[in-house]
């Protein structure tokens, strides 16, 4: 018997279409910013790309902050490996993402927002001005002032981290930037900026329209709401599901397994790789757990079946880790660099068995003195994949 | 004035002289120019009134502004896990084949570029791979000959 909050329930709220981004954008915009945050706070919505911060208290403290230059950022520099959803949502609603960034203007008060696209997303762009033009010109009719605008990246996956993105914005070098200051005080151009996940976007919008009961009466207690996933690896139905928070992996690798799952990487390159052995006490949802372990994710669900060597899967990620830190802290720099030499030279059989304890140990030094989460993450798939499956690092 | 000058100059007027600017400019010159040469981003320093070194900092750091000379065609295959354990090696091998280059290379009649890339988004059908700004997804050897073989014939 599963415990009824770790079942696997579909949702369909994101990518149901009702065209009425008009009626909700016209209602929204009657109502005060308190009001608007309070629905927030009370659906609690926590960010969806990863990190899973209230999305209400986002917007709170920005609007709590002086100065009438503010700006709304909707974050699709979506490179976490494994992650697609929100060009599907980009695609198909961009409506209700557009209708929620206005609508976060109209609460922190902030007359541009930006859409942070990643560059292989380009193709994107002719369909989303589109849509962009037809919605600005309805704001305009309507009197609110409020305008967005494309900025492309270049293929810099760090440009996700939000203070890289302003960086990046700004014309720099995508690096991460020292926190505090956070965002909501000192963000884009320096002036106090929300940054949300497409997703999270879509979901306010889900929220004002059916009101915040509605969203928290699915998932489990810390885990309101519905997710957005992208499965790949090896499944016989690859693609993107909205599901309920909450679920048991069992749950997830009875729907979405070919039968012989081996592990799944939960939450991308940068989270955590659950062996078989564990998916009944792992469930998916952000931290503050019923029972056994709750893992987080932006949506990246990867399976891996018995024929796949989780060395060659580590490699991959480390490889990935080391070309994309940005360089400009020591222990990510040469910490990821060393990882994957190191990896490399006890398969070769250059260095100890033992030598992986070693590495172990630089993760966690790079957990507690890298600057920003790419570097403090790979300890997460690191030390899950290295401790689960020590023996394939080996022979 | 010359070409590159020119374009510079009108991406310049088109998106601003601001600090801000400065990513819009250097995709701009690479859409048309393909890579970024010193010549450009010491152009580009001197349209903006700001160091080279800034210019040229802020352009290496991004992997889509390339700084070294490309063909019109720039192939990238996402080399990232899943596409990586969907048969990504096929893929390469099959375009190495029929282009007769390595990875990094431009052909000698400057049509074509191979380069991998780290994940795409489209893991849900991988392999994938770009050119230029166009995605192609459930790769197989057969479809990707067909697909090179129209860009060959462009």
């Amino acid at each position: 018997m599963v415990a009824p909050s770790y079942q696997l329930k579909r949702a369909d709220f994101i990518f149901k279409n009702d065209n009425d981004w008009e009626k909700i954008l016209d209602r929204t915009l009657q109502r005060s910013p308190q009001e608007l945050i309070n629905e927030l706070m009370s659906s609690e919505l926590k960010g969806r790309g990863g990190a899973g911060f209230p999305t209400g208290l986002k917007w709170k403290l920005t609007l709590e902050e002086p100065g009438n230059e503010k700006y709304v950022i909707c974050n699709a520099d979506e490179g976490e490996p494994g992650t697609f959803k929100d060009r599907e949502i980009l695609t198909k609603v961009p409506y209700k993402v557009l209708t929620a960034m206005a609508t976060c203007g109209h609460v922190i008060g902030s007359k541009k927002g930006y859409i942070y696209l990643r560059g292989e997303y380009k193709f994107l762009v002719p369909e989303l001005k589109k849509a962009i033009n037809e919605f600005e010109y309805y704001c305009k009719q309507k009197g609110l002032d409020f305008t967005i605008q494309i900025f492309l990246g270049s293929g810099a996956y760090i440009c996700g981290e939000e203070t890289a993105l302003f960086d990046s914005m700004e014309g720099k070098r995508g690096e991460p930037r020292n926190k505090p200051p956070y965002p909501t005080s000192v963000g884009y151009l320096k002036k106090p900026t929300v940054v949300n996940n497409v997703e999270t976007l879509a979901h306010t919008y889900t929220i004002f329209k059916y009101g915040a009961n509605k969203f928290y009466d699915l998932g489990v207690q810390y885990s309101r709401g519905s997710k957005l996933f992208s499965v790949s690896g090896d499944t016989p139905k690859p693609g993107i599901y909205e599901l309920e928070l909450g679920m048991s992996l069992q749950e997830f690798v009875n729907e979405f397994g070919d039968g012989d799952t081996k592990a799944v990487q939960v939450g991308g390159a940068s989270g955590f790789l659950v062996p078989r052995k564990r998916f009944e006490s792992t469930s998916i949802g952000y931290r503050g757990k019923l029972s056994g372990i709750s893992l987080p994710t932006g949506g990246s669900m990867m399976l891996f079946n018995s024929s796949r060597s989780m060395y060659n899967v580590l490699d991959n990620y480390l490889e990935f880790f080391r070309e994309e830190s940005c360089g400009q802290c020591t222990p990510c720099r040469v910490g990821c660099q060393q990882l994957h030499n190191g990896i490399k030279a006890v398969k070769r059989g250059e260095k100890p068995a033992q030598y992986l304890e070693k590495l172990l140990k630089l993760t966690e030094t790079m957990k507690l003195t890298a600057k920003c989460g790419l570097g403090q993450s790979v300890a997460n798939s690191f030390s899950s994949i290295v401790e689960n499956f020590q023996e394939e690092m080996i022979y | 004035m010359s070409a590159i000058q020119d374009l510079i100059k009108n991406l310049a007027d088109e998106h601003g002289r601001e600090r801000p600017n400065l990513l819009p400019i250097l995709q701009g010159v690479v859409e048309q120019e393909k890579f970024l040469s010193e010549y450009s981003m010491s152009e580009i320093a001197r349209e903006l009134d700001i160091p080279a070194s800034d210019v040229y900092g802020t352009a290496t750091f991004y992997s889509f502004l390339e700084h070294h000379n490309m063909g019109t065609y720039i192939i990238r295959v996402c080399k990232t896990i899943t596409c990586s354990m969907k048969g990504k090696n096929q893929i390469l091998l099959t375009i190495q084949d029929m282009l007769k280059i390595g990875l990094g290379e431009t052909t000698p009649d400057g049509k074509f570029s191979l380069l991998q890339t780290n994940c795409l988004g489209w893991c849900h059908k991988a392999p994938a791979m770009l050119i230029n700004d166009d995605v192609f997804t459930d790769l197989t050897p057969e479809s990707v000959r067909e697909i090179l073989t129209k860009y060959i014939k462009k």
